[in-house]
């Protein structure tokens, strides 16, 4: 394998015009697969006996906590991949994931609520799902405020992926310790956001809104990790020479 | 005050004398500052005593409060505790001393932890039965709630130690300690205030002690690493 | 058509949900693209005097 070549690409130099090209593919690949999603999600999904339209919210729900979990770990992988290599660029790119990820997370949240009151009859039940998510989020505001607090980038990246490589560890013991504290004090295990039976449409309908939300972050993600490449390597000769920098 | 030797031998037999000679230095240094062990303890006995005042002295409401409040209490009162564990080496250079001797860093910081616990958190299971009792606590709740603590405020001392190392010398040191680490004591949390809840609901406490006694182990073995590579990144 | 508005009468929840779904999207997307501008801004600035524009001197 042409090895040299990859590391070519964890230069931010050479990444920043690539990453360029690849954000209108991920961001319109996101919008026709959404547009799709939605489609099948309002349109052609049949009602729910027990929920009714209610469910239909599922379509944001469940995408939206998948990809909050799945940003946490895709962000401590490049941590670690950071502190394995010492490449500025996979920081940065765990810089770039922690908010699209904190704001996954508050759609779930969010929608789980609204999905919860007509359902359940309450906007915030403490079920196990639920409550993970809040953590979560608790944890993505805990990697960007330690980033903020940090002058020296340097100190940031390091400290950053410490900090999110000890969360990762910790998320499948918090929600394993959280599911327990749930079925303990809610002996039938209330959950706010129980699915309904699942019609082989409602599964299609979130399994595609799940690779829209995907596309979607990963078009984001790259678009923020060209504007911190821009703001880390200002003074550097390749951004000096990018032609929207000489543009003006 | 004692120096950092630098003459001890780089191999494993270096394990032991480090966790040691950091244990007998901090316990040192902690002890003559007798009054600021007091004051935490302090706060932590009145926070635990603000909460009937807040809610209601009714016997049974509080009895099924209450290793819930002790147990959040023993969290702030570690949160409260924890920048104590590297600020004040840090501030007159000595952190950089320890992490330059010879003895392993994971283990002159277990050494540290292990202080930090004697001092806040062993005396927080001590005083379990006394508080205990201002929650109408029975002979077998307060004896559950009392293992649950001991093993679980050591894992509070050693999560918050990596929590201390990174946010060294930050400004809004305490608030952002807090939020780091809280989310990560939810588990010891969840598992300590319920080892009385379940036996209390006669399910029996081998399952949650179980659960705290594993991670007290893995939070033993791995917290004083991750500890040490926040300290070197926060003294780079 | 009312009745795919209407939600079997859960149109606040459904579309109250999707609304501010996307709303949250489309704030995102508008901060990233700000922060961008700006860093564009700074990048200029901070850019070695080498091009034409800045040797003729400021129009």
């Amino acid at each position: 394998m042409a090895s040299g070549n990859w590391y070519r690409y964890s230069s931010p130099a050479t990444f920043y015009p690539l990453a360029g090209k690849m954000i209108p593919w991920f961001g319109w690949s996101a919008a026709v697969l959404a547009a799709i999603g939605l489609w099948i999600g309002l349109g052609i999904a049949p009602t729910d006996f027990q929920q009714g339209e209610a469910y239909r919210i599922i379509f944001i729900h469940v995408p939206s906590a998948w990809l909050s979990m799945f940003l946490y770990l895709v962000m401590a992988a490049w941590g670690a991949l950071f502190l394995g290599f010492n490449t500025r660029l996979s920081a940065m790119m765990a810089q770039s994931l922690a908010p699209t990820g904190a704001l996954m997370t508050f759609i779930a949240l969010v929608t789980g609520s609204f999905w919860g009151r007509p359902t359940w009859g309450t906007y915030w039940a403490w079920d196990a799902r639920m409550t993970s998510e809040l953590i979560l989020l608790f944890l993505y505001l805990g990697v960007m405020a330690l980033r903020n607090a940090i002058d020296d980038p340097r100190r940031a990246d390091r400290a950053c992926a410490v900090l999110s490589l000890v969360g990762a560890v910790n998320v499948p013991i918090i929600y394993f310790s959280v599911k327990w504290w749930n079925t303990l004090h809610q002996g039938s295990s209330v959950s706010l956001t129980a699915a309904p039976k699942m019609a082989m449409t409602m599964l299609t309908g979130m399994l595609i809104m799940s690779f829209a939300a995907w596309f979607y972050s990963i078009a984001v993600c790259l678009y923020r990790v060209r504007v911190i490449m821009l703001e880390r390597e200002r003074g550097s000769a390749w951004v000096g020479e990018l032609q929207e920098v000489e543009a003006r | 005050m004692a120096t950092a030797p630098t003459s001890a031998s780089l191999d494993a037999g270096a394990v032991l004398p480090g966790v040691r000679w950091a244990l007998v230095r901090d316990m040192k240094l902690a002890l003559r500052s007798r009054a600021e062990l007091g004051v935490q303890l302090l706060f932590y006995i009145i926070v635990v005593s603000l909460f009937p005042l807040a809610t209601t002295p009714e016997r049974n409401l509080l009895a099924t409060m209450g290793p819930g409040v002790l147990w959040v209490a023993a969290l702030l009162a570690s949160l409260l505790s924890l920048p104590r564990l590297f600020a004040a080496d840090h501030a007159d250079g000595t952190l950089e001393q320890i992490a330059l001797s010879p003895y392993p860093l994971p283990a002159l910081i277990s050494g540290k932890i292990l202080a930090h616990w004697l001092t806040t958190g062993l005396p927080i299971v001590l005083l379990a039965p006394v508080l205990g009792f201002e929650y109408w606590m029975d002979g077998e709740a307060l004896a559950t709630l009392m293992l649950a603590l001991l093993l679980g405020t050591p894992i509070l001392s050693l999560l918050g130690a990596i929590g201390a190392a990174l946010t060294l010398g930050l400004r809004g040191g305490g608030s952002l300690l807090a939020l780091l680490i809280l989310p990560l004591y939810v588990p010891v949390l969840i598992f300590g205030a319920g080892a009385v809840d379940a036996v209390r609901a006669g399910l029996g406490v081998t399952a949650n002690v179980s659960l705290l006694g594993a991670g007290l182990l893995v939070a033993a073995v791995g917290a004083p690493f991750a500890a040490a590579a926040a300290v070197r990144i926060a003294l780079d | 058509m009312t009745e795919f508005f209407a939600m079997g009468g859960y149109a606040f929840y459904v579309w109250g949900a999707y609304g501010l779904t996307a709303l949250t999207l489309v704030i995102e997307v508008l901060s990233v693209r700000s922060r961008h501008h700006r860093s564009l801004e700074e990048a200029r600035l901070a850019a070695p005097e080498t091009t034409s524009v800045a040797a003729e001197g400021r129009p």
